[in-house]
């Protein structure tokens, strides 16, 4: 597939547009995870390590592709690890594991009452 | 054959990535759904990162003799990566997420240049235009990646000061544009013009000046400002990997790069504001510099309370607000907090949570570490959604902040925090603060007068110890009702 410069300018514009618009509304409450969360998007970098470590002709491409997998695999595992964990602890009292919470504050205003 | 459908399910899975990325992004927007986005951005990945092996199937004869060596490579390579940022990432502590984070930044914006280093190496860039967008993918890149590892020294306290001289922006100047000059120097040898060096001594330097130039840019912004200067990374890596996507001629690259550089500037801008400073002020104006902070006069004491007293007027109170500081995060008080907060909220209580913007020591994860402890998420209300709200409130308790409710914020034109958002403790009808001692200045070392207001009252102590106090002194008090 080709992207000339023209093509590329343009899917340039529009993704930049795209990121600006999705993240525009974003509460501040998930400022840390969202961006983790972005780091981990551009972590599909390892895609691109692995184009050029699997057309490498030389050890010399070996090597830097070999480090250019390495990162971009570690930028894209660590982020998704730690993004996940992080949004995974957001819950809300409507949340199942609070309702029994709930449930033991009312019993206990029962009691005292 | 087997080349050509290789190659329409590389494209194809790549552009299902890019989709799912967007719409994983567009649910993190909120709390509710935001888990499932960040999966559902995953599933996206893991399906490109599979398609992306049947490159073996398309390589051009030059590479076919390392074909299997160059297959077995990358299994290592993304086995290797893979697992060590995932098992890191899986028991990171979350007060040293901030960290963490610039560390896996960094490693993209090193992918990127690696990548760009190859295209240089082996000449492969097709034209002027992709063998520009090439240099700035590895100047960009690389600059991320030196300055992401400074950054995380820096929050991780293995470099505690900022390093600060004169000349410092006059020296950075000359490494940019010395890189740049070598880069010119690139396209002209690349051209076939004249060249003092060897091409691939002139690519080595050119990434040399890049990492140095990252190194000093940041070594002196202070440890305050480095959760911006991690959120600039982010979206330089972004745009890095943009820049190299097009080089590589793979759209998926250019699109998911592209959307995580502009959505890391504009979060970029959300807490420079939030912190009430700009981002050229951040990289160009060191907070640190300024050394004259005058001592404001401030007419009253502070007067300490013991811990069970207050306790026990929160107990009776209607309404409390609670504003927790990294004071809170650092004694590992949170877990106590909540329990705290939900003997309040049994007695009948009404408990919020406000939390600044840069509550923490990155913006956002003050509320991560609440979430951690259990607290649901609509008991967390950010600055402007409850300010109103301390004046009718009975009591604000603040734990372990100072700046971000210092009232000089809103009234001594002469602070170095005037005009900053600051939350209204001292509107509230009464105000505990948990501190560690008396006296004391926040991170901007500036005063803060809300302690010595007639309404508030002091609890000294490790928050931890404290809120166990009170813990104690709560139920104590249902015992002896019983």
């Amino acid at each position: 597939m080709a992207v000339n410069v023209y093509a590329g300018a343009y899917i340039f514009m529009l993704a930049a547009f795209a990121g600006w618009v999705i993240i525009g509304n974003v509460p501040a409450i998930l400022h840390t995870p969202l961006m983790s969360g972005s780091n981990f998007v551009h972590g599909i970098v390892v895609v691109g390590g692995l184009f050029v470590l699997l057309n490498a002709t030389n050890v010399l491409e070996q090597s830097i592709g070999f480090v250019a997998v390495l990162l971009g695999a570690g930028n894209a595992a660590g982020g998704y690890a730690v993004t996940v964990r992080m949004l995974e602890m957001f819950k809300s009292s409507d949340d199942k594991p609070h309702h029994g919470a709930r449930r033991r504050h009312a019993a206990h205003r029962a009691t005292k009452a | 054959m087997l080349s050509i459908i290789s190659q329409v399910v590389i494209a194809v899975t790549g552009f299902a990535a890019a989709l799912l990325f967007m719409y994983g992004l567009k649910r993190m927007s909120s709390p509710a759904t935001a888990a499932s986005g960040i999966r559902v951005a995953g599933v996206g990945m893991l399906a490109a990162v599979l398609a992306a092996f049947l490159y073996f199937f398309t390589v051009e004869a030059a590479a076919k003799p390392l074909h299997f060596v160059n297959l077995g490579l990358a299994v290592l390579a993304l086995a290797i990566g893979g697992t060590i940022a995932w098992w890191s990432g899986k028991t990171v502590k979350m007060t040293a997420m901030p960290q963490m984070v610039a560390i896996y930044n960094g490693m993209g914006g090193g992918a990127a240049a690696a990548i760009a280093a190859v295209e240089l190496f082996g000449n492969h860039a097709d034209g002027d235009t992709q063998l520009i967008a090439a240099l700035f993918g590895a100047i960009i890149g690389a600059v991320s990646l030196s300055g992401s590892i400074i950054a995380w020294a820096k929050l991780d306290r293995v470099l505690k000061e900022p390093l600060q001289f004169e000349g410092q922006q006059i020296l950075n100047g000359v490494v940019m544009l010395a890189t740049l000059a070598v880069g010119g120097a690139i396209v002209v040898a690349v051209a076939g013009g004249p060249h003092v060096l060897p091409l691939p001594g002139l690519i080595c330097l050119f990434l040399g000046g890049a990492l140095v130039f990252g190194v000093l840019m940041t070594l002196p912004i202070g440890g305050a400002d480095m959760p911006v200067v991690i959120s600039i990374y982010n979206a330089c890596t972004g745009i890095a990997v943009g820049l190299e996507g097009f080089v590589l001629q793979n759209p998926a690259l250019m699109i998911a790069g592209m959307v995580v550089g502009a959505a890391g500037t504009l979060l970029t801008v959300l807490m420079a504001k939030a912190m009430n400073r700009t981002v050229f002020n951040v990289l160009f104006k060191h907070f640190g510099a300024s050394k004259k902070r005058k001592r404001g006069a401030i007419a009253g004491s502070e007067k300490p309370v013991e811990a069970s007293d207050a306790a026990i007027d929160m107990r009776y109170a209607k309404s409390v607000i609670i504003v927790p500081g990294y004071g809170l995060a650092v004694s590992q008080g949170q877990q106590k907090l909540y329990d705290f907060v939900k003997l309040l909220v049994a007695a009948g209580v009404s408990v919020k949570f406000a939390i600044h913007p840069v509550a923490g020591r990155m913006p956002g994860q003050m509320d991560v570490l609440l979430a951690e402890a259990g607290v649901p998420y609509d008991m967390i209300f950010q600055l402007a959604d409850i300010n109103d709200q301390f004046a009718t409130t009975d009591v604000a308790l603040v734990i372990g902040a100072n700046d971000v409710v210092n009232p000089a914020a809103r009234t001594d034109k002469s602070s170095p925090i005037y005009g900053m958002p600051i939350l209204n403790a001292d509107k509230a009808k009464k105000v505990y603060v948990i501190k560690r001692t008396a006296g004391g200045k926040g991170y901007s070392g500036v005063v803060n007068g809300l302690f010595y207001d007639p309404n508030s009252f002091m609890v000294y102590g490790d928050a931890s110890a404290v809120l166990a106090k009170m813990i104690e002194a709560v139920k104590g008090l249902g015992a002896a009702a019983a």
